[in-house]
């Protein structure tokens, strides 16, 4: 069976979620491979869990010098790669580094590239969601082999036993990788909630929130369910909460199982960021918000007294 | 320092946008276009620095003739002059033959920096960046929520899921910048009125030395086979909160098994 290199992500946690849907979906495709591309000693932290999910080999490229430039290297190591076991496909999150290292992998390569795909058919044909989640595209790469990069969710990652052997590549740079220095990371994110784009529930609250300070009655129910935390532009831009969180057109796309809307009206720029969630709960106060076209439930109501009720109510089912 | 800032002109994403039924391109004729609503962050980032640091800002479009009405509006907002980058052959490119074009008109306006939205609210695929940087052999600088210039040096603040990263390169450089970074000015009566007579130059593709065959259709390297409208989400039930809307909610939620 062909190849298909999937590439890894991580977070301190270890492997992303993401990763092990690609796996998913590249068992579909060929034999995965994972491909690890950090610091040195990042692929044995992970090849257990790789493993689990079918990778059948781990290329490990590991270099203080990925880890301390942007993603110039890891497209240039990807590309010697793929250049010399020539893959049937290269799949890659939809992250924003998911989509930078295959832009460069595309250009290094003159190979097509596809990104947001939320599925992948064995004969490389993605599917892709555009248009504020209004229009479904089907597309091809046309010269080179699918170069494709998936959103997250898009799959229930199943696991698959294998037993990977790690192969170690040389990684040799020019100047030219080394341009974009990183000179400082700086965590931001309290607490440890799940990432908003990889969570199966995300609560989001809206302008209707009011405050910085009220967010922590969104943040309450998210903790209480597991839940990763959003907000509207328009709770954003009014400075209650950090736009990494924000979900919506300038924001991050989610695709959650349960997507819990508060105080949100739900223009279209937010619609764009929720739509294709599985389940869709809101409460706002005006029985008009667009937000109820979409929504499995809703409840027109004052999200100060519903909201402390169902937590109340979840708390007590708890025990 | 000589700026360039990308900007495109993109179906209003307000509004009810489609795919051509004859060529699955974006449909422009029955759109509302705009400016690329990130872009105009890009222009703003430009402007500021040109007022700290002096220079020259120059906006660089690729795309239909009717784009030059957002490259007016781009004008209005104080860049100095616009390059249009207008071919009937360039319609049906892909990502990688625009970041081709754009790369080849980038060269052409020796530029020390340049800037663009981390997106447009059309394609959302964030590459053109990274591949115009990977093409000129150049820094990509990217997701910028602060950006400072010292110099021939930039420092950005780069947005992550877990907080951001210091990232830093030096002159000539592409960075992207995301809605947070500043606040885009309102065009003045007289930025509106002066747009009308800056340089304006329209350039082919033969002006920057890119064969027709490597864009268009012809040169795509990938396709759309299909495109349908996804049908609308059916809503659900929805109840007014007589007191025991939390209680309903969480009903919902359990019988769902997310409780």
């Amino acid at each position: 069976m062909a190849e298909v290199l999937v590439v890894v992500e991580a977070s301190q946690a270890g492997v992303k979620k993401v990763t092990l849907e690609l796996l998913t979906i590249a068992r579909e495709l060929g034999e995965p491979s994972a491909v690890v591309l950090g610091g040195p000693g990042a692929a044995a932290a992970m090849s257990d869990k790789l493993g689990e999910y079918g990778a059948q080999k781990i290329y490990a490229a590991e270099s203080e010098e990925i880890d301390g430039h942007l993603v110039a290297p890891k497209a240039t190591v990807l590309a010697n790669l793929v250049t010399s076991v020539s893959p049937a496909a290269v799949l890659l999150a939809s992250s924003q580094e998911g989509k930078e290292i295959a832009a460069r992998l595309a250009v290094k390569l003159d190979n097509g590239i596809l990104t947001d795909a939320v599925g992948l058919d064995a004969d490389g044909t993605a599917t892709q969601v555009v248009f504020a989640g209004q229009t479904i595209v089907k597309s091809k790469v046309t010269k080179g082999i699918p170069l494709v990069t998936i959103r997250p969710n898009s799959v229930t990652p199943t696991p698959a036993a294998a037993s990977p052997a790690v192969e170690n590549l040389t990684v040799e740079l020019t100047d030219k990788d080394k341009l974009a220095q990183v000179v400082n990371r700086v965590a931001e994110q309290k607490g440890s909630r799940p990432e908003l784009t990889e969570a199966s529930i995300v609560v989001s609250g809206g302008r209707g929130v009011g405050s910085g300070d009220n967010f922590k009655l969104v943040e309450e129910l998210a903790d209480l369910m597991g839940a990763a935390v959003g907000a509207s532009r328009a709770a954003v831009d009014s400075g209650f909460y950090p736009h990494q969180f924000q979900v919506g057109q300038t924001g991050k796309t989610v695709s959650p199982q349960l997507y819990v809307a508060l105080g949100i009206s739900g223009a279209i720029q937010h619609r764009a960021g929720m739509q294709t969630s599985k389940t869709i709960v809101a409460v706002n106060k005006d029985e008009e918000a667009p937000i109820f076209e979409l929504t499995d439930f809703g409840v027109v109501g004052d999200l100060f007294k519903v909201v402390p009720q169902a937590v109340e109510e979840i708390r007590k089912r708890k025990g | 320092m000589k700026i360039v800032v990308l900007v495109k002109q993109v179906p209003d994403s307000g509004a009810e946008r489609n795919l051509r039924s004859d060529d699955n391109t974006v449909d422009r004729g029955s759109a509302n276009n705009v400016i690329n609503e990130m872009d105009e962050y890009a222009i703003e980032e430009a402007l500021s620095i040109q007022e700290k640091h002096g220079g020259e800002v120059v906006v660089l479009t690729m795309g239909p003739s009717g784009a030059t009405e957002s490259i007016r509006k781009a004008l209005s907002m104080g860049p100095d002059s616009a390059v249009h980058v207008a071919d009937d052959a360039l319609h049906g490119s892909c990502a990688v033959a625009t970041s081709k074009v754009l790369a080849a008109a980038i060269g052409q306006l020796d530029a020390d920096l340049i800037i663009c939205g981390a997106e447009s609210t059309d394609g959302r695929v964030q590459v053109m960046p990274h591949m115009i940087a990977e093409r000129l052999g150049i820094a990509a600088l990217t997701g910028a929520r602060k950006l400072t210039v010292d110099g021939s040096t930039l420092t950005i603040e780069r947005q992550t899921e877990e907080g951001y990263e210091v990232v830093t390169a030096s002159t000539p450089a592409v960075v992207s910048v995301w809605d947070t970074i500043n606040e885009p000015r309102y065009p003045s009566f007289k930025g509106i009125m002066a747009a009308k007579k800056k340089p304006l130059e329209t350039k082919s593709l033969a002006d920057l030395g890119v064969d027709a065959s490597e864009v268009g259709f012809d040169g795509a390297t990938s396709t759309v086979v299909e495109h349908s409208k996804r049908p609308p989400r059916q809503a659900g039930n929805k109840v007014a909160d007589s007191g025991d809307g939390g209680v309903q909610l969480v009903q919902y939620l359990s019988s769902e098994k997310f409780v």
